[in-house]
């Protein structure tokens, strides 16, 4: 959904450019900030209400392409969000209330990082319980290994203690 | 020794066998889920509405031709109704418009919103399609759509004789989805009414 990768102004004056490592960090850099942000009069002329702005829309998805965020999408309503973000930003509104006033229109899905609840109980706990199951089939099957320690080789058969005999005397 | 390794064996084997009974179960749900967005029963990108159990924000909008309508009307509605946001140019909304003026002719009011719509636009697609609504207003800047919490055109909400929004769908209405969830939420609305 994203149409017009235009790189942030300021973000490509690099002067003495010591390396290609470095040049391809800016590059890197410059891309992975470009905003859907098309007209520039959509930016807020103070810096610090604009950078509130943008850390907003950055936690908020866009609803219609769904894993994108408010930011970063082109689309309509992800750019009227961004302009109703701004208005409240410079009518000094709080990031926690302009956020609440998205989750109570579309609900947390809005929310990229999902809030911890009961519903999200699991998804944020899986990466604790695939730890603490796989820790414990470690432990158990170290455990029964110990209990239960292997036999040793069986013993050699009459045919192969001949045979080793004889590769030891040669 | 041999009395020893033999259920070891039976157990390595049997143990082998449950990868490929956890990757059976995974795609037998997988088949289930895709059956199920064929009939569309389940659409991985729809979001709940905020607004159920809820009466609609405070909003005045003007109308396509004489006078549009407030939250006020939708908050106490003189009988159970539908609001269905749409546009000229949504296809979609091209596709339920059929469904819509079935819905509309069996006596349930539609009032429209118009979402980011020029008033020619809305009338040309009115006269070409036909005109299930009894009401229509224009919501040209997107804003009211925004409180109601609509991430797209078409939707349509359904209101309870009390004012509350029992429903929302987003995307083509069709004849299955009004058979669906449309049909028990009317039954029950006249049941209350009666």
């Amino acid at each position: 959904m994203r149409n017009n990768q235009r790189a942030r102004p300021f973000a490509g004056h690099r002067k003495n450019l010591r390396s290609l490592g470095l040049l391809l960090l800016c590059l890197m850099v410059s891309i992975g900030t470009a905003r859907a942000v098309s007209d520039p009069t959509e930016l807020l002329a103070n810096p610090a209400q604009e950078a509130r702005a943008e850390a907003i829309g950055q936690q908020l998805r866009c609803l219609v392409c769904q894993n994108e965020s408010i930011e970063d999408s082109s689309a309509d309503l992800a750019r009227d969000i961004r302009t109703i973000i701004r208005q409240q930003v410079v009518a000094g509104r709080s990031n926690q209330q302009i956020i609440g006033y998205m989750v109570q229109r579309y609900g947390t899905f809005i929310l990229l990082k999902p809030p911890f609840n009961g519903l999200t109980a699991l998804l944020w706990g899986t990466p604790v319980i695939a730890l603490l199951l796989g820790l414990g089939i470690a432990f158990g099957a170290h455990w029964q290994r110990r209990r239960r320690p292997q036999p040793g080789p069986a013993p050699l058969s009459e045919a192969e203690r001949v045979r080793l005999e004889s590769l030891l005397r040669s | 020794m041999s009395g020893m390794e033999q259920p070891g064996i039976i157990r390595r084997r049997l143990l082998l066998g449950v990868p490929l009974v956890l990757l059976a179960a995974a795609g037998g749900g997988w088949a289930m889920m895709l059956e199920r967005m064929q009939q569309g029963e389940f659409d991985p990108h729809s979001l709940p509405s905020q607004l159920i159990g809820r009466r609609v924000p405070d909003f005045t909008l003007p109308g396509l031709t004489g006078a549009g309508f407030t939250g006020a009307d939708l908050q106490n509605p003189k009988q159970p109704m539908l609001v269905n946001f749409f546009a000229s140019w949504c296809v979609p909304c091209l596709q339920e418009a059929g469904v819509l003026g079935e819905i509309a002719k069996g006596g349930l009011p539609i009032w429209g919103i118009a979402y980011k719509d020029a008033p020619d636009a809305t009338r040309a697609f009115l006269a070409q399609n036909g005109n299930p609504y009894a009401r229509i207003a224009m919501d040209r800047p997107g804003r009211v759509a925004i409180n109601w919490g609509v991430y797209g055109v078409p939707e349509t909400y359904f209101i309870d004789g009390g004012g509350i929004v029992r429903w929302r769908y987003a995307g083509a209405l069709t004849d299955a989805v009004v058979q669906r969830d449309l049909a028990p939420l009317l039954a029950r609305a006249e049941k209350s009414a009666s």
